[in-house]
């Protein structure tokens, strides 16, 4: 790309080009609306070609319509240097030792021109340039595995990430942090579950709702918080690490398996669904929650099962599904298949064909309810018999994504049905629960006069 | 420097060395001579019915103990898009505050709290936002584009303000003087702050995302009263649009001065235009201050490289019986400080009752959160502890003759915080006047509020694209532009009214209903000038709230039917703007006004004369007409011309002396 156009394109590339004026230099435009002067900035590649940016000697930024402009001058150039500033990070004997592992996302970021969006930085250097509490807790390094949004972490990613995990454990990190977007952090968090077993150290994943270019970001809070469950502990499982409630009070960290995210926008996002989270985590100190989970150990004893299956796929299942969106998976060569049913795990009858054909064809099926909360139950209605009777397979109160994961994580290692069927029902980290405790489902409804008195007295 | 230094006659000579003089005394030479310049940043809410990002009501106001829930928030620096931390940012960060929001349901969405993202901008406020732009002859964006502007204080929760320019340059005439302005913007509202005390900080809601434009202006002002004058004008000129919010805080003015010497320093949220000269006035003389305590400084030969502070810890339990005033000390360690060479220093005049120790002890507020009275000095204007405690202290510092000493009360945590913000405001005074934004009071003076914020703290908002703003957009709001303000004063001159009517006028955005109704009706502006400027003023001042239009020309138009004259308005006006959904006639009555044929008004006064024949037996002929025009006023006023009345009454007393 040229530099001295940056982003801009067609016409508005044509007029830059005319009147010599670079992107950063500063300028004078005559317009038919009178005269601008500024600084010209790159321009986001996704907007359109109709108009150049000029940022204002007060800081703002403006646009001008290429069809008013009369004349342009550079009149000086200022080019912008971005950059996080970069402090070494302190070694202090006796902190834990963290490695953390960079996959993309909002940790730490700052603005890129091309798309107007914020790209990640990542060096321990700029991380303690921008969180330097970070150091009052642990000694770290970074490893910056991938560069990619949180959509397009797939098989490839967890299995590298999972063998990149193993080689920090036996290298004897005290914890690992992995810096993640956060839309699929919680496929993430299932596949290095069961990829990475029996690690005696936390892994502990993390990424924020608003990114680091913000004074309210919980990005920094959340680094923190993760750095001490990491760093001190004393629970080694795969967990995801971010915001509690909304207010910058304390995070939360959920057992990999049984977490989600549930709103698009809000900090509080991922709960633990069907059960209560592992603990709270100030920069003080973790609380637990839970009494039983895997503890820290010395060992270095982890097991690497970095496995998947990518012809796995899952049916959200709607009222009037027809049956060709079975069979279209059948003809594709899907070999296993997890269906999100209604209620305590139904589809409608027409579909029933499509499945015995799948079934037929060896095509594997579990069923996990679209409520989120709750188990599959299948013998409770004959339409669940049925569908059992034609070889679905439910899950118990297994999450539909962690299933998904689960399910590629399964067949990448056999598809013998039985083997697939007992690996799927063997929970490796809380997937599947003997039991739903009564405070595993709490979704309160705001307005009601007792929920309401409740709100008023906590910090949302 | 003697030893035995008289604070307050130090006080009152370095008032005396920088020139300054009571508002009242100083005239257009004061302000020349000492470089007097000032710029304003008028902020006024939009009267949109949503707010600027979100689709939640506009002007509803919470009390402040009535919430539905709180949220906590920390808010850090970032840099900037051209790589650079904000000053300001970098101080807000130091205090470490915890910021509490109170949030009402109604007024409030997950977009005030930051927990989604920005809703597509309120075209209502762009269009509202583009006429005002236009009535100030500016420059008109091609694209509007929002920025993030920062704000660490965390009066938004997101830690900055969404905000974009609309227009560049533009100018102004108040008083016939050009005064030009830099750019208009559209905003969004900020919380209001509830309480500020030591480390947390409490805002509500409410007011958070109202669409506001800001208007600044070059800093074209050269004495106080121009610049009161500039935010009239430019108030009266957004109302004449007639879709700007009105009341308490809709407007708000931001003021600009600096002096020679000096530098910009920002009074903000100045809540009454009236407050401006003396605030201004003020402020222009505290930086001639600040300069010549430089000058002094520079005189003594101290450098800043090598000039630091020390510092002692003592008991708090042996300085509370030494204290002359009763306050608590618990949970707070005492620490004396020294100042070398400063003495004569602490106590130099900054403002009325304010010396240089006042600016530190306002900072240590603002940036250690140590809540006030946080420190004495061995200067102070009204000591805290006796000369003998204080030369001990001294002592205990192994001050110099020529030294100074402040003793400041914290918490153990604040007191590094405390310490490099002492040194830190001393070293400013090295140099003169700190870039700062202060906070207004209604005597005038101002106290520090935050370290004045750069360029440095914008950056593109990710959330939104940008808008183009069509040639068709601006021309169709071109079209329907009231008549401008200039004109409109030209106008008032015109109709020859009263100059105490002129305020109220603009304020209130009457010149056109004064337009309307004398064309429609065929009445003289002048009268209808002094029936709203007078009476209809008086009526608001009594009775609070605004009349609308439509009641006005109903009251016209019921007058016009009834073949009535103007007279009558003037005594139905009352009952109009008390009752104004009862029938017209029904107001008259409520009045005590009638309707008379035409030919009845002679016999009326006559038969009135009639009935009080007796009495006015007694009285001369000239007491005997006031007491029955007093009285034959409400029963024909509107009916007749009351000069005709005069001369019917005056016949009629002829008549009966004919007699």
């Amino acid at each position: 790309m040229d530099d001295n156009t940056q982003g801009y394109k067609n016409r508005a590339r044509e007029i830059l080009e005319k009147y010599k004026v670079r992107v950063w230099g500063d300028s004078e435009i005559y317009t038919t609306r009178g005269t601008f002067k500024g600084i010209i900035l790159p321009r986001s590649e996704n907007d359109d070609d109709k108009h150049i940016v000029l940022k204002l000697i007060t800081g703002y930024n403006v646009g001008i319509n290429i069809d008013t402009i009369t004349d342009m001058k550079e009149i000086g150039y200022k080019k912008a240097n971005y950059k996080i500033p970069e402090k070494e990070f302190p070694y202090s004997e006796g902190k834990p030792n963290i490695k953390l592992i960079g996959t993309g996302g909002t940790i730490a970021s700052r603005l890129d021109y091309r798309t107007g969006a914020v790209i990640p930085a990542f060096s321990p250097g700029e991380l303690y340039g921008a969180v330097p509490e970070l150091a009052d807790i642990c000694n770290l390094k970074t490893d910056k595995l991938f560069a990619v949004f949180s959509e397009n972490m797939g098989p490839e990613q967890y299995k590298t990430l999972a063998i990149a995990i193993g080689k920090e454990i036996e290298n004897g990190v005290d914890g690992i942090m992995i810096g993640h977007g956060t839309d699929t952090l919680h496929h993430t968090a299932a596949a290095l579950t069961f990829m990475v077993q029996n690690s005696p150290v936390p892994i502990v994943l993390v990424g924020s709702q608003r990114s680091s270019d913000r004074p309210s970001s919980d990005a920094a809070l959340n680094l923190i918080h993760a750095a001490t469950a990491a760093g001190t502990s004393d629970i080694a499982e795969v967990m995801i690490c971010m915001f509690g409630p909304t207010s910058d009070e304390y995070g939360l960290l959920h057992r990999g398996t049984r977490v989600r995210k549930m709103h698009s926008s809000y900090r509080s996002t991922f709960r633990t669904i069907g059960d209560i989270p592992l603990a709270m985590v100030t920069r003080e100190k973790i609380t637990h929650l839970k009494q039983t989970y895997n503890h820290r150990r010395s060992d270095r004893n982890v097991t690497i099962k970095p496995f998947f299956e990518e012809k796995v796929g899952m049916i959200y299942y709607y009222p009037n599904m027809q049956p060709d969106m079975i069979d279209s998976m059948v003809e594709n060569g899907y070999k296993g298949i997890i269906i999100a049913g209604t209620g305590l795990g139904h589809v409608n009858k027409p579909l029933y064909p499509a499945i015995e054909r799948a079934v037929k064809a060896g095509v594997h099926i579990f069923m996990t309810v679209q409520t989120i909360w709750g188990y599959v139950h299948m013998f409770v209605y004959d339409t669940g018999r049925d569908l059992m009777a034609k070889g679905i397979v439910p899950t118990e109160n297994m999450l539909p994504e962690v299933a998904y994961i689960k399910l590629g994580w399964v067949l990448g290692q056999t598809d013998d049905p039985e083997e697939v069927r007992r690996m799927m029902l063997s929970p490796v980290n809380g997937e599947t629960t003997e039991g739903e405790p009564y405070n595993g489902y709490l979704v309160f409804q705001g307005g009601t006069p007792e929920i309401e008195k409740f709100l008023c007295t906590i910090h949302m | 420097m003697k030893k035995d230094l008289n604070p307050q006659e130090n006080y009152q000579r370095t008032r005396d060395l920088c020139g300054w003089v009571p508002r009242h005394d100083a005239t257009r030479k004061t302000y020349e001579d000492i470089g007097f310049m000032s710029g304003l940043e008028v902020h006024q809410q939009l009267n949109s019915k949503k707010k600027l990002f979100c689709r939640c009501p506009v002007g509803i106001y919470q009390d402040f103990e009535d919430y539905d829930t709180e949220v906590v928030r920390h808010m850090r620096p970032t840099l900037s898009e051209l790589g650079e931390y904000d000053g300001t940012a970098l101080m807000e960060f130091k205090t470490k505050k915890e910021i509490v929001y109170r949030l009402k349901n109604i007024t409030t969405c997950t977009y005030e709290l930051d927990d989604t993202p920005p809703f597509p901008l309120n075209r209502e406020a762009l269009a509202i936002a583009t006429e005002i732009s236009l009535l100030l002859k500016q420059n008109i964006v091609g694209e509007f584009h929002i920025t993030r502007k920062q704000y660490l204080d965390g009066s938004i929760p997101t830690g900055f303000q969404r905000t974009g320019i609309i227009g560049i340059e533009g100018e102004i005439f108040p008083e016939g003087r050009r005064v030009g302005i830099i750019q208009v913007s559209i905003e969004e509202d900020s919380c209001r702050e509830v309480s500020d005390i030591g480390h947390r900080r409490v805002y509500t809601t409410d007011r958070l995302g109202i669409p506001l434009i800001e208007v600044v202006t070059y800093p074209d002002m050269k004495e106080p009263n121009e610049v009161a004058a500039a935010a009239e004008f430019i108030r009266y000129l957004t109302r004449s649009t007639g879709k700007v919010r009105v009341g308490i805080g809709a407007g708000r003015e931001d003021v600009n001065v600096s002096a020679t010497g000096g530098t910009r320093v920002e009074i903000k949220g100045v809540a009454h235009i009236s407050w401006i000269p003396e605030l201004t006035h003020n402020e222009a003389f505290r930086q001639r201050a600040l300069v010549h305590l430089a000058e002094e400084i520079a005189k003594r030969k101290l450098d800043i490289k090598t000039w630091d502070i020390t510092s002692k810890t003592i008991d708090s339990a042996h300085v509370a019986p030494y204290l002359l005033e009763e306050i608590s000390l618990e949970g707070l360690d005492v620490v004396t400080v020294n100042l070398p060479d400063f003495k004569g220093l602490l106590s130099w005049f900054t403002q009325p009752d304010q010396c240089l120790a006042s600016e530190i002890s306002q900072r240590l507020k603002v940036v250690a959160c140590l809540e006030q009275p946080n420190m004495t000095h061995s200067e102070a204007l009204k000591p805290l502890f006796d000369i003998k405690s204080m030369e001990h202290v001294a002592e205990l510092l192994n001050a110099g003759d020529n030294d100074a000493q402040i003793i400041f009360f914290a918490p153990k945590d604040d007191i590094p915080t405390a310490l490099e913000t002492i040194k830190e405001r001393c070293q400013m005074a090295f140099a003169g006047v700190p870039n700062e934004t202060r906070k207004s009071f209604a005597d005038g003076t101002t106290i520090f509020e935050r370290v004045l914020p750069g360029a440095d703290r914008m950056y593109p908002d990710t959330d939104s694209a940008p808008i183009p703003i069509e040639e068709k957009f601006i021309e169709d709001i071109r079209e329907q532009l009231p008549k401008h303000l200039q004109e409109q004063i030209a106008l008032l001159q015109d109709w020859d009214a009263p100059e105490d009517t002129y305020n109220y006028l603009l304020r209130n955005n009457l010149i056109q209903w004064i337009e309307v109704i004398t064309a429609k009706f065929g009445i003289e502006p002048h009268r209808v000038v002094t029936l709203f400027g007078h009476r209809l003023k008086e009526l608001e001042r009594k009775h609070d709230g605004m009349i609308g239009l439509d009641s006005i020309l109903a009251m016209f138009d019921f007058i016009a039917e009834n073949k009535l004259n103007f007279e009558y308005a003037y005594e139905l006006l009352k009952e109009v703007y008390l009752n104004p959904k009862m029938p017209m006639d029904e107001c008259a009555t409520l009045a005590g006004l009638v309707i008379l044929e035409p030919n009845k008004v002679e016999e009326t006064i006559y038969k009135m004369i009639e009935e009080r024949k007796e009495l006015l037996d007694e009285l001369t002929q000239e007491c005997g007409i006031k007491y029955v025009m007093g009285d034959i006023r409400r029963r024909v006023i509107g009916n007749l011309p009351m000069e005709m009345v005069y001369e019917i009454v005056v016949s009629a007393f002829k008549g009966s002396e004919e007699e």
